[in-house]
């Protein structure tokens, strides 16, 4: 219990710092927009893929259990399918998906600076090192997170019009009609709540994970491991703590 | 100047400094040697701010780093230039990138201006057409003279090399020993290396210290260190049976 609270300590400080005023604004804004690059283009294709057969299989799911009701319309499945990816479906997915990619890699990343002392030759030139290379992560992290989430409700809700009309569930403009129907602006405020809160928690833990390690490559991949172990334990929780607050 | 005065430190239980003592002299290359761990990389990062001493203090020239707080040990971290052991060069940048480093991220030069200054870091530790090869790329012995060009691209005042000769061969040991030493002696640099390597104390030793069980057992130059004739000293020095019997035969040959 006491390391629970030591290691939480360590994380506020190490965080703290990192919010700090930088020595010079160009290269944090380098480094930020390098991080945003990486994070962005990089998980575009897996997000975009699995988005799309995310909607996909909602979509083929409900028609199944629409159709064996036989109560409700097959147009409502465009509305469900919609709902399901802004609220629920696009947020949480994109971030398990990136606390495996982006937090191992950052994790990894900052380990090997650690143990290789290129954390320390920063420290001794002078840098603030928590400010130079986490802040522009976590930044990065929450500017991008949310667009990869957007993106992933679009595809996964063209994913679900693929599937449907391929299958004959409804026409193209029976969908349109269920995804246009009954929309509210307050889902997508959820939805960019929660990505701004998965961003912040996969880049924090795997920052915080890689930061501190000590020793070698054994060392390293274990945190690296962690990272995303606790990144996806943090998001699944703060995920029901939204929906529970919010909804 | 660099001046420690009792610096003590602990990890845990272990005692690993125990009240060590020394003067650094600017101009000079000043060695701290020992066994492998005893404690040599410690007492740098001690000097440098890497690791707080449990006791006792620093002075760079009359101003003590122990009791500075991160912004005004910034400023004394802007004379300080420093060769890992392991290097440590930025391995996302190339060579003129990781040189150039320090100046992107604390002066206010110009991008030519930084060039100028990069390319003659790299042309005095004879480097030339390196410039947009990646760490990955270069042999140990290129590594460390990237290294010692981005630790003096800031023109620093003191200058801290742990093991510079590690995983090199005796020749490239010895071309780095010299680069150290010129550098040191043309800009006057207090210059503190740690090694346990005979060859660079005999090189370039102007001043050794030599800790021991986490004390300064022994200081003097290397002209002195030959006449050590017994003790924990004379064992580091003569650590190899065939460096005891040349040396027992060069008595003999004396005494003769
Ligand atoms: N961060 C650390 N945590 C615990 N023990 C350490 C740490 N750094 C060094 N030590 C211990 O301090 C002793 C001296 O280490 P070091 O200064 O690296 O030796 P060397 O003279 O070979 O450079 C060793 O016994 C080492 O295990
Ligand atoms: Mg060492």
């Amino acid at each position: 219990m006491v390391r629970v609270f030591e290691t939480f300590g360590e994380y506020i400080t190490i965080m703290y710092r990192a919010f700090s005023k930088p020595e010079k604004a160009a290269m944090y804004w380098r480094e930020t927009f390098r991080q945003a690059k990486d994070i962005g283009i990089g998980s575009m294709p897996i997000i975009a893929i699995v988005a799309t057969f995310i909607g996909a299989v909602s979509a083929v799911q409900f028609a199944y259990q629409f159709s064996s009701l036989n109560l409700v319309p097959m147009w409502w499945i465009g509305s469900v399918v919609r709902k399901a990816m802004i609220l629920e479906l696009a947020p949480t997915i994109s971030a398990l998906l990136l606390a495996g990619k982006v937090g191992s890699n950052i994790a990894s990343e900052l380990g090997t600076m650690r143990v290789t002392e290129q954390i320390d030759a920063l420290e001794i030139m002078g840098v603030n090192t928590p400010a130079y290379l986490i802040g522009p992560k976590i930044a990065a992290a929450v500017f991008v997170v949310p667009m990869l989430v957007v993106i992933a409700v679009f595809l996964g809700i063209m994913g679900g019009w693929a599937a449907g009309v391929g299958g004959h569930f409804y026409t193209t403009a029976e969908y349109m009609r269920g995804v246009q129907d009954g929309f509210k602006s307050y889902d997508v405020f959820i939805m960019l709540v929660k990505s701004v809160l998965f961003g912040l928690i996969l880049a924090t833990v795997s920052c915080y994970k890689g930061f501190t390690v000590k020793g070698g490559a054994v060392e390293i991949g274990q945190s690296s491991t962690q990272a995303v172990v606790y990144s996806s334990i943090f998001v699944v929780i703060v995920n029901f703590v939204v929906a529970f607050l919010l909804l | 100047m660099i001046e420690i005065k009792n610096i003590t430190k602990n990890f845990g239980a272990a005692p690993v400094l125990k009240g060590v003592s020394a003067t650094f002299e600017s101009g000079k290359c000043n060695l701290i040697i020992g066994k492998s761990g005893s404690g040599k990389t410690v007492t740098l990062k001690c000097m440098v701010g890497l690791l707080e001493p449990d006791s006792g203090y620093i002075l760079f020239d009359g101003r003590n780093i122990t009791e500075m707080q991160f912004n005004e040990r910034k400023e004394v971290r802007k004379e300080i230039g420093m060769l890992f052991q392991g290097t440590a060069l930025f391995d996302s940048l190339s060579v003129e990138e990781n040189v150039s480093f320090p100046l992107d991220m604390f002066s206010n030069m110009t991008k030519e201006e930084k060039l100028e200054r990069v390319n003659f870091c790299l042309g005095r530790v004879n480097l030339v057409n390196t410039n947009r090869k990646y760490p990955g790329e270069l042999s140990g012995g290129m590594k460390k003279r990237v290294g010692i060009a981005r630790a003096i691209v800031m023109n620093p005042k003191y200058l801290f090399c742990d093991e510079p000769n590690s995983g090199l061969d005796p020749k490239t040991s010895i071309v780095i020993d010299h680069l150290i030493q010129e550098i040191t002696a043309e800009y006057n640099i207090t210059t503190v290396v740690n090694t346990h390597d005979m060859n660079s104390v005999m090189g370039i030793g102007d001043k050794v210290i030599f800790i021991h069980e986490g004390l300064k057992y022994w200081e003097g130059t290397n002209k002195d260190i030959l006449k050590i004739t017994d003790g924990e000293l004379f064992d580091f020095i003569f650590a190899s049976d065939f460096l005891k019997e040349l040396r027992m035969r060069a008595h003999y040959e004396n005494d003769k």
